[in-house]
């Protein structure tokens, strides 16, 4: 495609626009969050829209204020997908001002005042997960059992009610409806002294490699993700470099002590590994950019969301562990910038 | 032959078909010849005629303004009728001083020198002979080509490049299709002046007509055909650029800010060694040159034998250019030509192809978004640049950050706003950036240069005092050798102090 330019080149590669980007990496989501819904209920489809809704308004609030025209910027898909993700990490029934909260940190603070898309040092979406659960540690744990343990379900209307209003239908209180998820039940009884094969075998929340029904949303990001990649909307590097560091450290460890260590499978298959490798990890404007430099990106991210599931003080660590790497990302940068050509190496 | 690669680059959509289905035509001679002083890299040409004079087809009408520079000839017969500034082919769209020629239509030739075997000629002649004729680099930025064909040093390999990797132009496919032999031949002839040890012709994959039609040449080579290789390089954009053709076929790179002669290599396009041919055999300097007209606004793309001087616009008409639906002429290929804001300016030396684009063909307000660091810049820099830095120091004007980036070793060659999804125009970023800093150092070396003169001046000054009160402790008696000594030194010594105090002057003019 031809276009109008000062000078040269007068063409352009149709393949890809940055709001093409987006509208792919979101419709890679879809399928999982269809699935995370299908097994969680209504209040993740409440959650993502009321999310969605609350993005867009948020974004369109601080470009007027910024002085900025709404369109491109609204348009391009950034916040909608910085909202899905925060929607993906956040309990199926979260209560609205929670989601609110959230996402309007996320676009506000971490995105906007930074100067908008492309100048955000953090990932906004992880900012305001990370805000909610240094704020609301004990509502972002609540989480709603997969409709397959649960013996109770909320149709939609009771579903609203306690999002919007937090109540419940009578008889139902929320401890019937929720559990703490899989990594946090493994982190607890391992530090009771459990065995993680005992463990496993005692609470229902455990399916065959991870949190029961958590396999099927993981599977479906994962092909979302290979999709991604094989479409080039993503390179390999960083989430290859993320799982593979994250199976090593596990595998080691598993390896020293099946006991006390749970498998390289459990880790990838649980929490947010998978979504954070392929969705998250991989947001370019807080990764580092070149290949060299993703490879040690996403293997810092994996390595630390081991040391902070095994030590940390939270259950899963992927938010924590993309902060930190963003924060280190120019660094990685400056020391994998490439050999330019002509400059030294053994032909110069 | 061992191929080497090199990193980025771009797999372009060739548009290479539409002109090449049909044949090489000659363009009508025009009613003006439009011919400007300067039509290459260096000097401009100095003018030999004056208006008025009839001058013959061939006829050198303006030499070469210094070492970097090269002759004009008239194209055709006829009369000058005017020098003066004209539109010319430039990214500004500048005009610059033509010499124009009204033809008469008769096409009489000035007395040409021939030379039926260049192997009796020494390479200086033969160097001289291509100065003479003109002619330079048709490849690219044209930079006079005698000057490549004295390297000074053992030339292991010469290259001549038809690799032709920008889309749409096919003026060299089309060339080594229907003139391979003269194409080898004006190889042997360049062979012989830079006395290379061994010759490679690189094309491009998607032209295998033209590699077989060199083939055959060579196997049809009664003499001269040993160490000469023809091969076929794969097809990704920047392949033709000169350095990267080089370490695609070597392996090796040539130093930021060197030369190919370094790695003791010569590159030269077809389009040169058919000229050159030309020059040494039937002493024609360079008048002519195949262009392709294509695009959408087009009826038959076509390549056209042309004279250098003749308006685009009597080009385009020669091809049925539909002006009505007509957006925009580009001079040169879609990555790297540049858009003509005139269609009266003439065909140059360096202008392969015409490339029109068709009203509604062409975005017109292509949006940009912000850069959302993705590197997909970074992965098709054939450079190994990292442009999403390049662009944000051009931006913020950081010039000191974006020399350590290495923007001058920036081939301008349009990867990287190619494959941008935010579709930011990078290199006009890099161009802006490239000529604030040039313009920078030229005021700095300006002001060194004041400054330098200044303190010379005040040495001077110093110095004549001193010599002043030496004279005059001189004619008084009574002072003593003693006194005048002391007296001298220490008026030195002051304009000593001056001169260390203004700094010490630097030497980089
Ligand atoms: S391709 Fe464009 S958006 Fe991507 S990093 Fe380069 S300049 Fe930025
Ligand atoms: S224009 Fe310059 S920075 Fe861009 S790809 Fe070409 S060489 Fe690299």
């Amino acid at each position: 495609m031809f276009k109008k330019a000062l000078s040269s080149p007068h063409i352009h590669c149709p393949d890809f626009s940055t709001r093409g980007l987006m509208f792919q990496v979101i419709l890679a989501l879809l399928p999982a969050a269809a699935a995370y819904a299908w097994l969680f209920g209504w209040g993740v489809v409440i959650n993502m829209l009321l999310a969605i809704f609350v993005a867009l308004g948020s974004e369109a609030v601080m470009l007027s204020l910024r002085g900025r025209p709404l369109q491109p910027s609204i348009g391009d898909g950034s916040a909608i997908l910085t909202a899905m993700l925060l929607a993906f990490a956040l309990p199926p029934l979260a209560p609205w001002w929670l989601t609110t909260i959230g996402v309007a940190f996320a676009i506000v603070v971490a995105k906007q005042l930074y100067g908008g898309l492309g100048f955000n040092p953090f990932n906004p979406a992880m900012i305001g997960y990370v805000v909610l659960l240094v704020s609301f540690p004990r509502e972002l744990t609540l989480w709603s059992l997969p409709a397959s343990l649960s013996t109770q379900t909320l149709d939609l209307s009771a579903t609203l009610s306690y999002v919007f209003s937090g109540t419940l239908p009578p008889g139902l209180t929320i401890d019937a409806l929720t559990s703490a998820t899989p990594l946090d039940v493994m982190k607890t009884q391992l530090r009771l002294g459990h065995a993680t094969g005992e463990i496993m075998a005692a609470h229902p929340v455990f399916g065959l490699v991870g949190g029961k029904g958590w396999i099927w949303v993981n599977l479906l990001l994962l092909a979302g993700g290979v999709w991604l990649i094989y479409r080039r909307v993503i390179s390999w590097h960083i989430p290859a470099a993320l799982l593979g560091s994250l199976f090593t450290v596990s595998l080691l460890f598993y390896a020293l002590d099946p006991q006390h260590a749970p498998s390289p499978l459990f880790h990838l298959f649980s929490g947010a590994a998978i979504l954070g490798a392929f969705f998250i990890a991989t947001d370019p404007v807080t990764a580092a950019t070149s290949n060299i430099g993703r490879i040690w990106y996403g293997a810092g991210i994996g390595l630390l969301i081991f040391v902070i599931r095994s030590w940390g003080g939270f259950p899963d660590g992927v938010a924590f562990s993309v902060l930190l790497m963003n924060m280190a990302a120019p660094t990685i940068d400056h020391y994998t910038r490439p050999r330019v050509f002509g400059h030294g190496g053994k032909d110069g | 032959m061992k191929l080497w690669s090199f990193h980025g680059g771009i797999a372009l959509p060739g548009h290479k078909q539409e002109s090449t289905g049909n044949p090489l035509r000659t363009a009508p001679l025009p009613r003006h010849l439009i011919l400007p002083l300067s039509q290459h890299l260096g000097v401009p040409a100095e003018p030999l005629v004056s208006v008025g004079d009839k001058v013959l087809k061939g006829e050198m009408i303006a030499r070469p303004g210094g070492f970097v520079s090269a002759p004009l000839h008239a194209s055709s017969s006829g009369t000058v009728i005017a020098i003066e500034e004209r539109p010319v082919p430039h990214p500004s769209g500048l005009s610059a001083p033509c010499i124009i020629i009204e033809t008469d239509g008769e096409e009489r030739w000035t007395t040409l020198q021939q030379q039926s075997d260049y192997r009796q000629l020494e390479p200086a002649t033969i160097r001289e002979q291509i100065r003479q004729a003109g002619i330079v680099g048709l490849g690219g930025a044209g930079f006079p080509s005698y000057i490549k064909l004295n390297p000074g040093k053992t030339v292991r390999t010469l290259i001549l490049n038809g690799a032709e990797c920008e889309p749409y132009i096919t003026c060299d496919d089309i060339l080594m299709r229907e003139r391979a032999e003269e194409v080898l031949q004006g190889l042997l002839i360049i062979r012989h002046a830079v006395q290379a040890l061994h010759c490679i012709v690189a094309i491009e994959e998607n032209k295998p007509e033209a590699f077989h039609s060199m083939q055959h040449a060579l196997q049809h080579f009664s003499e001269g055909a040993n160490a000469i290789e023809i091969v076929s390089i794969p097809a990704r954009y920047p392949a033709g650029g000169e350095k990267q053709l080089i370490k695609v076929l070597t392996g090796q790179e040539v130093p930021s800010g060197g030369l190919p002669i370094q790695l003791g290599v010569v590159c030269h396009n077809v389009a040169t060694a058919a000229a050159v041919f030309r020059a040494v055999r039937y002493g024609e300097p360079l008048l002519s040159r195949i262009v392709t007209v294509t695009g959408s606004a087009i009826a038959e793309p076509c390549n056209l034998e042309a004279l250098t001087g003749t308006p685009v616009m009597e080009l385009l008409a020669t091809c049925g250019t539909d002006f009505n639906v007509l957006e925009e002429v580009i001079m040169g290929g879609p990555m790297m030509g540049i858009v003509l804001a005139d269609h009266e300016v003439p065909l140059v030396k360096t202008g392969n192809c015409l490339l029109t684009v068709r009203r509604g063909e062409m975005e017109q307000h292509p949006t940009v978004m912000p850069c959302i660091r993705c590197g997909k810049c970074a992965d098709a820099c054939p450079v190994s640049l990292l442009p999403q830095q390049l662009y944000w120091h051009a931006r913020a004007k950081e010039f000191d950050k974006i020399q350590e980036q290495n923007l001058f070793d920036c081939i301008e060659c349009g990867c990287c706003a190619y494959v941008c999804p935010s579709n930011i125009p990078l290199v006009q970023y890099y161009r802006f950036a490239k000529s604030e800093i040039r313009e920078q150092q030229e005021q700095k070396r300006k002001a060194d240069l004041a400054r330098r003169r200044h303190e010379q001046r005040e040495q001077r000054l110093a110095r004549e005092k001193a010599e002043r009160a030496a004279r005059h402790a001189r004619k008084k008696p009574g002072i003593t050798d003693e006194k005048k000594k002391a007296a001298i030194q220490a008026a030195l010594e002051r304009a000593k102090a001056s001169k260390s105090k203004q700094g010490a002057p630097t030497d980089d003019v």
